[in-house]
């Protein structure tokens, strides 16, 4: 039996907007700037650009030139993408990741980003118009509590719309919408960055101006250079932005021809996830919100409610003192942004998943599309369930943020110390429209693995003590309200229960994978 | 802002605008390659 899968990219900037797509989230816009403020300030741009060099762009071109090499097998995921670079049989069990963070990281990322949806509709339909800065806030309160039933119908249109959009194909659906999206998202950050630049003191009722918030932005605190823990929040934070290490740029790229430049694409590609990060996400938020409630003010909320309270409790609240008309538009403008962020990476991140049931099972798309689609519903649902005990945490921490490290690692121990650097670097330059720096060979080699070695064990204290609950015991301990205490207890097991969920997922992933191999061996297909 | 903050925004603005905009220019202007081997 051959695989169902034929698709192809329909256009060289369709594959580079998607791509760039898929990286932009809304993290861009939600996490950079918080995690600038507090790392440093300006400083924190040094070992962000230092890390993109030795460990983004490395990333980059070792995951597009593996997915380039697995598509010339007919591999379109990971396990098996990863099974061909080596001899050895356990890689295509370091691969589950790249379906699993996928899958699981859908099934959370799909709800957040049906509140941008939501508040798309609620800014149209002026729900907003003339509320206080509590009821804004309080309105988002309610809305993850599940007062009504109105977050679950966003996020079911928002299920059926990746779905749909996965079932029409890479050319005729998410290439299509990336080359809408994305244009769209930077015309909007743009007109927002301007506006958060430029506000000054009485325009829009502000109190102060628009450049105080960039100042303290990008003031250098020089004496955190050398701090270990700016370092690691800077690789951490190019490494969530950038998508690696998720297995969703290998199952982009694997639909290239063997001769297809990656070289030029991941680098324009994640370029322009810089641009929008740099440039547009460290514009909006923290400007607009010092210019209303000054540097101290944006600080407290900062540590109060992070980068997704200030873009989804504060800034609605703020739109309205520019009018009414300004209101409506910046808030569609803003909320419209983070969906195309939002609807462009879970498009990627559901390509992966029913590729690999097209490869392995030769289903057709739309069969796939769909039971990607139940799929994360069915595991999203506790997310959006049980938002308020941590379980969209619990998804996003273990999937979101720990495997896309362990794979990584992996994965770059596989391209340059199994496949080997003398192949990995033919890969890499093979058909490349621009000159590939030497040096890039020597820091995949050596650096980066070293750099991700230590993100990943460094994690380890604080992975443990999540395993472990310490710090929801000590809450416990602290805590003399006994509803708090009853809440803090329920948290720990669901908490418990979603990891224990999580793990599942990944062993039946594992699973799958064993009863596809056998499958390819029974009928003689290609193994190693 | 002071001089320092206005160095860092500028320098770091300047060098990711330049960037994107490069290579992004030349991935709508480098020409389809030929894939004799496939086609």
């Amino acid at each position: 039996m051959s695989s169902s899968n034929t698709e192809s990219w329909g256009s060289r900037v369709g594959l580079v907007l998607a791509m760039a797509g898929n990286a932009v989230g809304l993290g861009n816009f939600l996490r950079f700037p918080v995690q600038a403020i507090q790392n440093g300030g300006g400083t924190f741009i040094i070992p962000y650009l230092v890390c993109f060099l030795l460990m983004g762009i490395p990333l980059l071109f070792v995951e597009w030139s593996m997915g380039r090499f697995g598509g010339k097998y007919g591999h379109h995921s990971t396990p098996f993408i990863l099974d061909s670079m080596s001899k050895y049989r356990f890689w295509k069990y370091i691969g589950v990741f790249g379906i699993f963070t996928n899958l699981a990281v859908a099934a959370y990322y799909c709800y957040l980003e049906s509140w941008t949806l939501g508040y798309v509709w609620h800014s149209i339909s002026g729900t907003f118009n003339g509320q206080t800065r509590d009821e804004v806030a309080n309105f988002f309160t309610n809305y993850t509590s599940l007062s009504d039933a109105q977050p679950i119908i966003f996020w079911v249109i928002c299920l059926v719309l990746n779905t749909w959009i996965l079932s029409r194909g890479l050319s005729g659906g998410v290439e299509k919408v990336a080359k809408v999206g994305m244009p769209l998202l930077i015309l909007f950050g743009v007109i927002l960055a301007i506006r958060g630049v430029t506000l000054q003191p009485g325009s829009g009722n502000a109190l102060y101006a628009g450049t105080e918030g960039l100042n303290y932005l990008w003031t250098p605190d020089f004496s955190t250079i050398w701090s270990p823990k700016v370092w690691l929040a800077a690789a951490g934070q190019i490494f969530f932005t950038l998508s690696v290490g998720m297995g969703s740029i290998q199952c982009y790229s694997s639909y290239l021809k063997s001769r297809d430049d990656v070289a030029l694409n991941a680098m324009s590609a994640g370029w322009m996830n810089e641009f929008v990060e740099v440039c547009l996400g460290g514009a909006i938020v923290i400007p607009i919100t010092v210019g209303y409630f000054g540097v101290d003010g944006m600080l407290e909320l900062v540590n109060k409610v992070g980068g997704l309270g200030l873009g989804f409790r504060t800034l609605p609240f703020l739109f309205q003192q520019w009018g009414p008309f300004l209101a409506v538009m910046a808030s569609v403008m803003w909320f419209g942004l983070l969906f195309f962020a939002g609807i462009t990476s879970s498009l990627a991140m559901g390509t992966p998943c029913v590729g690999f049931l097209q490869d392995e099972f030769g289903w057709k798309r739309e069969r796939a599309a769909w039971a990607f689609g139940a799929t994360v519903g069915i595991l999203g649902l506790p997310t959006v369930l049980f938002f308020n005990y941590g379980v969209f945490d619990e998804y996003d921490h273990w999937a979101g943020t720990v495997s896309l490290v362990v794979f990584a690692f992996f994965e770059i121990i596989l391209f340059a110390w199994v496949f080997g650097m003398k192949k990995g670097w033919e890969e890499i330059t093979r058909g490349a429209d621009i000159k590939v720096p030497i040096v890039f060979k020597y820091i995949i080699q050596y650096v980066t693995p070293v750099i991700l070695g230590w993100v990943l064990f460094t994690s380890m204290p604080a992975n443990w003590e999540k395993i472990m609950n310490t710090g929801l015991y000590a809450q416990i301990a602290e805590a003399t309200d006994p509803a708090v205490i009853a809440h803090l207890k329920k948290t720990i097991l669901y908490q418990n229960i979603a990891r224990i969920g999580l793990l599942a997922i990944w062993i039946g992933i594992a699973v799958l994978v064993y009863v596809a191999y056998r499958k390819r061996q029974r009928e003689g297909r290609f193994t190693h | 802002m002071n001089t320092t903050a206005l160095i860092m925004y500028l320098g770091a603005n300047i060098t990711v605008a330049a960037f994107t905009t490069y290579f992004f220019y030349k991935v709508l202007t480098t020409p389809a390659q030929q894939h004799e081997e496939e086609d």
